[in-house]
């Protein structure tokens, strides 16, 4: 089996070519070793990382801006989705504070990624 | 804010600084940690906002610091690693402070809360980014409902504001800001019908292509482009028509879709206002100041960085910009830095703009530009007369991407302009 797809660790957005044959896998057109582990996953399980906002009650601002730690498994994403929508978190906030921790047993934590101080 | 008395006529008196940079996003946060840590204290930075951080505040997805931090943080995160800098350093700046007009003699005028300030700076550093170009500057017909937004205006509202553009969702151009919108978007709840492009290629990063349109089964239509607004109070749908060779929409192929909302992520431009009323010398092709390899602009103590001068595809790149301005401005405070342009470095064949556009020393630089149109295992080629300076072979050009080149010290001769061609 053949598939192109295009990298997305980092900027360069190298374009993989893989070529799967039954358990091993060759890659090219990557330029770090980044690219084999993406295109190893791309293959078995592909993973992405989200952001979004959580609720703040008591806050300078309605919302913190949260994002995954590292790469869940894309069928994950709109359940992750679903947790976070319903979530309030109280004031403070603050960068790196860990709103859930293993969410839905992902194994990434979902992190807060803007300081909301409390209202006076 | 500091003292700042008026004199019997009622006139501000003028404070003096070593360094006034204009603007609090990454490109000026960056310069003023850099300058710091050159010896460089007497510096002011102005933030026409209430908080530093730029539009990094509003760009809360990851991939940011890739390059600069080696971990890939949402934009708020990046920005916050300079601000805490720049507090713990205990550099002067102002929030709420917009800068209304800047001299050739460096007189900085900036209105604040508490009143009209004037400073007159040794050097001035221009860092206000870029905006983004709107349904007026692509020129798009029809009536003026509510529901058309550029992306950042609509990133602004969710990420910041915590409001719903709308629900149902057209997005014009493939500029990065209008991709990492139709993913978030899709994420919290809307549906966004399609991506058109009037190009023949996408304008954004690839990895966005595929991270934010293909992982969400959003399609993308390139040579496409809205050549009609439909609806009163709000937007009821667009029309969209194919376009020739020359962006020119076809007659008969127009096609009506309904939506609440149009998304236009339609291009950055350099807020270049300052620039033009003190007569600094603006390059057409980057709508930017055209400077030299030390970023100083046509008037001398006057720099740019970051996207006011060059609209660039990621804030790594600014701040790397920004920090190599600063060793510049803190030479010219020193008395140390050229400024007598001798040599001018051109866009040659298949480049559509180059940083810098002046040279006035054979230091060591970089060279930051674009490329026309898409090319596979072409070479890039910097050369001066028939001399050969760089010469690179890529696997694949982008316009989407900026190229950067480093040129060594000594390389450059004294006779004869520097030209970056595509062969």
């Amino acid at each position: 089996m053949r598939k192109c797809f295009t990298c997305v660790i980092c900027p360069n957005g190298c374009r993989l070519e893989v070529e799967a044959d039954g358990g091993t896998i060759s890659v090219t057109g990557n330029l770090c070793p980044r690219g084999v582990e993406y295109a190893n996953e791309e293959i078995t399980d592909p993973k992405r990382t989200i952001a979004s906002s959580v609720l703040v009650d008591g806050g300078v601002m309605e919302i913190a801006s949260v994002r995954l730690d590292k790469a869940v498994s894309k069928s994950l994403i709109f359940p992750i989705m679903d947790v976070i929508k319903a979530l309030h978190v109280a004031a403070p906030v603050h960068i790196g504070d860990v709103i859930i921790h293993d969410i839905l047993s992902s194994g990434a934590d979902l992190i807060a990624t803007r300081n909301v101080e409390a209202r006076q | 804010m500091a003292s700042c008395r008026e004199d019997e006529e009622g006139l501000r008196m003028i404070e003096s600084r070593d360094v006034v940079i204009i603007g609090g996003g990454p490109a000026g946060l960056a310069a003023a940690v850099e300058l710091d840590k050159r010896g460089i204290h007497d510096v002011v930075l102005l933030e026409r906002e209430h908080e530093l951080g730029g539009i990094l505040r509003q760009c809360i997805h990851d991939g940011f610091g890739l390059s600069r931090f080696g971990e890939s943080l949402s934009g708020p995160e990046y920005a916050q690693r300079f601000i805490d800098e720049v507090r713990e350093r205990g550099i002067e700046y102002h929030t709420d402070s917009t800068v209304t007009s800047l001299s050739p003699e460096r007189i900085v005028k900036v209105v604040t809360p508490s009143g009209l300030y004037i400073y007159k700076a040794k050097a001035v550093i221009l860092a206000m980014g870029c905006k983004e170009r709107s349904r007026g500057s692509v020129m798009i017909p029809g009536e003026r409902p509510a529901g058309v937004f550029t992306a950042g205006t609509a990133q602004a509202y969710m990420n910041i504001y915590n409001r719903m553009p709308g629900r149902s969702v057209i997005i014009l151009g493939s500029g990065d800001i209008g991709l990492i919108m139709a993913r978030r978007l899709t994420l919290e709840g809307c549906s966004v019908k399609a991506v058109f492009e009037i190009q023949d290629h996408p304008n954004g990063l690839d990895r966005n292509i595929s991270q934010c349109l293909d992982d969400y089964g959003i399609p993308l239509y390139l040579r496409h482009t809205v050549t009609d607004i439909h609806g009163r109070e709000r937007l009821e749908g667009v029309t969209v028509s194919e376009v020739d060779g020359n962006m020119v929409p076809i007659p008969g192929t127009e096609e009506y879709h309904p939506c609440d909302t149009l998304i236009l992520s339609v291009g950055l431009r350099p807020e270049n206002d300052l620039i033009k009323d003190a007569g600094i010398e603006i390059d057409e092709k980057t709508s930017g100041a055209a400077v030299d390899e030390n970023l100083m602009t046509s008037v001398p103590g006057i720099f740019s960085s970051g996207n006011v001068l060059h609209v660039h595809d990621l804030v790594d790149f600014v701040s790397l910009e920004s920090e190599r301005l600063a060793a510049g401005v803190a030479s010219f405070i020193g008395g140390g830095l050229a400024h007598d342009r001798t040599l001018q470095v051109i866009a040659g064949n298949g480049v559509a703009h180059v940083v810098p556009q002046h040279l006035c020393s054979s230091s060591a630089f970089s060279l930051s530009f674009r490329v026309r149109s898409l090319s596979s295992d072409s070479v890039v080629r910097v050369r001066q007369g028939d001399r050969v300076i760089v010469e690179k072979r890529h696997r694949r050009l982008n316009p989407a991407e900026m190229v950067n080149v480093d040129i060594a010290a000594g390389s450059i001769g004294k006779e004869g302009n520097v030209e970056v061609e595509v062969v």
